[in-house]
């Protein structure tokens, strides 16, 4: 187990490397200049020479990505190249925002994907079930965007009972919550679903029944627990899934997380603020799949860590 | 010649006052108040040396003060930190005295060394400052663009309160720049201590101070007790609030939570706003000194061709844009602004007239129009706008297509000598940095801005004009104000003859303010302090 | 998912199987509609998607809401709605099938690699698919997209470019077991190239994989491309797409509701019929990937 965690966490990070390596690359490759965006309309070209050499983008393409990884080593993100802040400064300021709705939309993901989860296996076949599988189709297949906009709208324009967006009180965050709930909730259903109709099905279920326990009493003590874990152990995965597509609903729900910083950064060709956003997320899926893979095989016995 | 500026410009103001050399105050501005500001994005940057966006503008405006300063809500200059100033006969060299027992917000008194300090430091290529050019004409301005140099040879400290400064040529916006947020003065222990933080932690001689700023939420303005300017400011705290959605921000002004909605009235609303007469009343606007125009690169072909770009002057719709963004703006037909000295009303540059530019593309050769493409920012409304332009144009047979692009690819292919045909500028468009002409000239027209990275996108260069214009920055003396201004008039006008650009209107800003604020009009729509100066509002109750 | 409606005792060719889930059969139709409409577009549509009309706007410049004249009202520039959305089927369409075929390509090419020769190639690609995994989907796309400047056929690019990585990790898994079955074995040691073990003994073996995340893909194709002309990255205007519709009129949503409910219905519409069709085969074809999302 310790040697498989270790080797886990070798692999990761030689992934975070490579992240870290492409998205440098991708960004030194880019058609734009940053010190165009730094040394504004007015600089001569000696200016625009004079930062480029101040930032070191006067060096070739592997000096500056050492450097970088140099300076991230030791913790250092280094400075956004308009505002001269620390980047680790302005990421751990914007980070907050976008764990509490990770954690809210993760939480309105599984009260309702469970819920639906567990009632289509239940009443599996019938029509409840047929029509909750259809919803869960639904959820997967609509953009963020679009339901963020019909939830503001119905929400917040018409019937005012949420901000309009914004950031600050338990109120800002029901509708970007929700929105992120509806959208995974999809997802959750049909694992639930399958693994209940799994578990449902097992014998120690069926013993338990001839044994003459209530209906109600073997769904919610014994089966539920165990068709509940394997899904829980998706969470892991999920962060990967709503790290990916942060930018959307933090832009239209104004919400001041990392995704906003982000988008406001490749506008203007602010690389260390892509860079470590970039780095940020891809820590998070990493961990999110590497707690995903450890959690399992304690959950469900038949998976073997190899 | 001595420049009776400052203390005696006030006597003077008693004696004559037609004479508006200097401000009047507003006689029922009161001090006391606090008041609430809403913006979008977080705040960038406090530091002068660097801050270069409308939003910290005026806000950097109220923290720190420079040599020269603006009668609030005017163009005029009026002296700062500096209570007069002496020229020498040639021009090139000015001698500022400097106020008495002006302090820093951290308490010690300001001295001639910090004069010198800030300008040294804003050139110095360490600090990386967007504005290090525009102290080109200050001799040894270059050792420092090279690094040759740590410190502006032209800048000597004659005693504790007196400088001197020594131009390369003489250059009629000199005191201009002296009163641009660049210039503006530092104190050394402060910077030292912060380093790069400075932005964080600024510390000047305004009328404010910051006193709080938590990143993605809010920054804390204070009254600076012992401001220079005696009796000002008139509100004791401003708080700025920022990750606000303008329409969320425009129904907290109108529930009166708040005071102003800093990003402005968000299109959705503008009908509704500006149909209410009790709301219309609280928005003031005014056209900003600035340019919406289309650039067509010379080095493009067709765009060699005079008739060609003639013709599309004549081919867009002006009308018809400014109606796509609500009329927020006024079509126009030339380079420089209404509002900027040297404007010239009765310039009516090109008409409307597909006719006639689908005649002047015949003449040019190309009777069956060409295919070329429109680069634009990405983000709304300029897309659209582009598209509005597009049409147009397809109007006369030229076959546009768009390239719609972060901000920063945009810039990065109008500085190729021959990447982007054309440019649409919207959201990158040209803005007065100071309320002078020659601004809207030298970065983004002469031969020099049409080099590679430069903003001339248009790549235009007409030596004459370079040599009128810089003629006309030689015409220093006061008394030389009206025909410089009528220099530069000529020049933009035959800028049009040559039609690098298709001008294609002026924006207008709109502010809304709280019912409870007090203060002119101008004030809320500074052409200088864009947009809001807030030294000099106040709250009423 | 089962809202099968099939009788498991009877078997059938996997067309029939699929005809006779209705839910499938109800994708099938809706993507029938959109494909018909995309393609009979220029007679149904009374205005090019492009032209700006004078009376598509008020005198202020806000767009006209549904009436007689324009059915699904103007957008912000006097255009014809029901025109854009039209033909911003195609667009989606178009990246659809292009963007998921060649990311299906891609895919199947490294899986396949990969599972069969195993080794440091495998172990390389399939480190670099978990790389790809690592990457917050979206950013990269919207770096690639201003890297590359975006027409349509590079939005295509760049979306595959992301997404290739799912079907790449299928096909391995499957590919790598194939490669251990007796029959590869016997075939390779009666001398059979190994283009053609891979050519004739194994792709056909994993034509199911392709087919069901050939028309999956789709559905998340079709999402990501109106997610980027959403963010004002995607397709260049004035060529309508879902997602860019809703981009440019997006400032007036809360007037003019319509020009981002009618695109946002049709995205969600069409991404899925896609998803049902995709599902149904997928029980249909390959019952051992079921539940998957």
């Amino acid at each position: 187990m310790a040697s498989y965690l270790a080797r886990r966490l070798i692999q990761s990070a030689l992934i975070l490397l490579g992240v870290a390596f492409i998205t440098f690359f991708l960004l030194y490759i880019l058609p734009a200049d940053p010190v165009r965006q730094i040394a504004g309309r007015s600089a001569s070209a000696q200016t625009v020479e004079n930062i480029r050499r101040e930032l070191g983008l006067d060096q070739p393409f592997v000096i500056q990505f050492l450097r970088y990884l140099t300076g991230l080593l030791q913790g250092d993100f280094g400075r956004s190249y308009l505002q001269k802040t620390q980047v680790a400064e302005l990421i751990a300021s914007r980070l907050p925002a976008t764990l509490l709705l990770m954690a809210a939309g993760i939480a309105c993901e599984l009260a309702l994907g469970l819920t639906m989860g567990i009632v289509a296996a239940l009443t599996k076949g019938r029509f409840t079930d047929q029509m909750l599988m259809m919803t869960s189709f639904v959820t997967v297949s609509a953009p963020q965007f679009v339901v963020s906009l019909i939830l503001l709208y119905v929400f917040a324009v018409q019937l005012s009972w949420f901000p309009v967006g914004g950031y600050g009180t338990f109120r800002h965050l029901v509708l970007p919550a929700v929105t992120l709930g509806i959208l995974g909730s999809g997802w959750y259903a049909r694992m639930m679903r399958s693994s209940m109709i799994e578990v449902l099905a097992t014998d120690f279920i069926r013993t338990a029944r001839a044994k003459g326990l209530s209906r109600a009493r073997v769904i919610l003590r014994h089966a539920l627990p165990n068709a509940i874990l394997p899904v829980i152990a998706m969470i892991g995965i999920d962060i990967g899934v709503f790290m990916g597509g942060v930018v959307v609903v933090e832009s239209v729900f104004a919400w001041p997380g990392i995704g906003q910083l982000a988008w406001q950064a490749i506008q203007r060709i602010d690389i260390p603020i892509i860079m470590a956003v970039t780095l940020v997320s891809a820590v998070a899926i990493v961990l999110g799949n590497l707690l995903a893979d450890l959690i399992t095989p304690f959950i469900d016995p038949r998976i073997k860590i190899r | 010649m001595k420049n009776l500026l400052a203390s005696t410009a006030l006597v003077l103001a008693f004696a004559v006052p037609a004479l508006a050399q200097d401000y009047t105050p507003d006689p029922a501005a009161k001090q006391g108040g606090e008041i609430t500001v809403t913006y979008h994005d977080d705040v960038a940057t406090l530091d002068p040396a660097i801050g270069y966006d409308w939003q910290n503008w005026s806000m950097i405006k109220s923290l720190f003060d420079g040599l020269m300063d603006y009668v609030p809500g005017t163009t005029t200059l009026r002296p700062g930190l500096a209570e007069s100033y002496d020229v020498s006969a040639d021009g090139m060299t000015f001698t500022f005295h400097l106020r008495k027992g002006v302090k820093f917000s951290n308490g010690r008194e300001m001295t001639a060394d910090d004069v010198k300090y800030s300008l040294d430091r804003v050139t110095s290529p360490a600090t990386q400052s967007p504005g290090a050019g525009f102290f080109a004409s200050i001799k040894g301005s270059e050792k420092m663009a090279d690094g040759s140099a740590t410190s502006l040879e032209g800048v000597k400290v004659l005693d504790p309160l007196t400088v001197e400064i020594t131009l390369n040529r003489p250059d009629a916006t000199f005191l201009q720049v002296m009163a641009l947020n660049f210039s503006y003065i530092v104190a050394k222990e402060a910077v030292e201590e912060s380093g790069a933080d400075f932005g964080k932690h600024p510390v000047g001689t305004g009328a404010f101070k910051l006193t709080d700023w938590t990143l993605g939420q809010q920054l804390v303005f204070e009254r600076n007790a012992d401001y220079w300017r005696a009796g000002e400011p008139y509100l004791d705290k401003i708080t700025f609030q920022v990750g606000q959605e303008p329409v969320v921000a425009l129904l907290r002004l109108q529930k009166g939570e708040i005071d102003i909605a800093g990003d402005g009235i968000p299109p959705a609303k503008f009908t509704e706003v500006m149909g209410d007469p009790a709301q219309a009343a609280l928005v003031v606007s005014q056209a900003s000194l600035q340019t919406g125009y289309i650039t067509m690169n010379l080095n493009v072909a067709p765009f060699d061709k005079l008739e060609v770009r003639q013709a599309l002057n004549m081919a867009i719709n002006k009308e018809r844009i400014t109606q796509i963004i609500n009329g927020r703006a006024k079509p126009t037909g030339q380079v420089l602004p209404p509002g900027m000295p040297g404007y010239d009303p009765a310039f009516a540059g090109y008409a409307y007239d597909p006719a006639a530019a689908k005649a002047l593309l015949a003449k040019a050769g190309l009777p069956d129009g060409f295919e070329t493409e429109l680069y634009v920012y990405n983000t709304d409304p300029n897309p659209r706008i582009a598209q509005a332009i597009q049409q147009d144009l397809a109007q006369i047979g030229v076959k546009a297509s768009l390239q719609s692009l972060a901000q920063a690819n945009v810039i990065q292919a109008g500085g190729e000598p021959d990447t982007a045909a054309m440019i649409w500028s919207g959201g990158m468009a040209w803005a007065a940095d100071f309320p002078d002409p020659s601004d809207f000239y030298g970065p983004i027209l002469s031969c020099q801005a049409g080099g590679p990275g430069g903003w001339n996108w248009a790549h235009y260069c007409n030596k004459d004009l370079d040599a009128a214009a810089a003629a006309a920055d030689a015409m220093t003396a006061p008394e030389q104000t009206a025909d410089r201004m009528k220099a530069w008039s000529d020049i933009m006008a035959k800028v049009m003859a040559d039609a690098p650009w298709v001008p294609v209107f002026n924006e207008s800003r709109y502010t809304m303010h709280g019912p409870r604020l007090g203060g002119a009009n101008d004030l809320y729509a500074d052409p200088v302090a864009t947009p809001i100066n807030f030294d000099y509002i106040y709250v009423k109750e | 998912m089962s809202v099968a409606l099939s009788d498991p005792t009877r078997p059938a060719g996997p067309m029939r199987r699929l005809m006779r889930r209705k839910l499938a059969v109800l994708g099938l139709v809706v993507i029938g509609v959109v494909v018909g409409a995309a393609l009979a577009a220029p007679w149904l549509v009374a205005h090019a998607p492009e032209e700006q009309m004078f009376d598509g706007l008020t005198l202020q410049g806000a767009p006209m809401p549904p009436s007689a004249a324009y059915v699904f009202g103007t957008d912000l520039l006097g255009r014809d709605l029901f025109s854009r959305i039209l033909y911003g089927a195609r667009t989606s369409l178009i990246i659809g099938v292009v963007a998921n075929g060649l990311s299906v390509l891609i895919g199947t090419a490294v899986g396949l690699v990969a599972g069969y020769f195993q080794g440091w190639i495998g172990a390389a690609l399939m480190r670099f698919t978990d790389l790809m995994m690592a990457f917050p989907a979206l950013l990269l796309a919207i770096c690639l997209a201003a890297i590359f400047q975006p027409s349509l056929w590079i939005v295509a690019l760049v979306i595959a470019l992301v997404n290739w990585v799912q079907t790449a990790r299928v096909i391995y898994t499957q590919t790598s077991s194939l490669a251990t079955r007796d029959f590869i074995a016997a075939e390779r040691t009666l001398g059979a190239s190994t283009g053609r073990i891979l050519w004739h003994h194994i792709l056909p073996h994993l034509l199911p994989t392709i087919i069901v995340w050939g028309t999956l893909g789709i559905s998340t194709t079709v999402l990501l491309e109106a997610t980027l002309s959403f963010l004002g990255v995607g397709v260049q205007p004035p060529m309508p797409s879902w997602g860019n519709i809703i981009f440019e009129n997006q400032t007036y949503f809360q007037s003019a509701p319509w020009l981002v409910f009618i695109p946002g219905a049709a995205i969600i519409l069409l991404a899925l019929a896609f998803n049902l069709v995709g599902d149904a085969l997928r029980d249909v074809l390959d019952p051992t990937q079921r539940g998957r999302g």
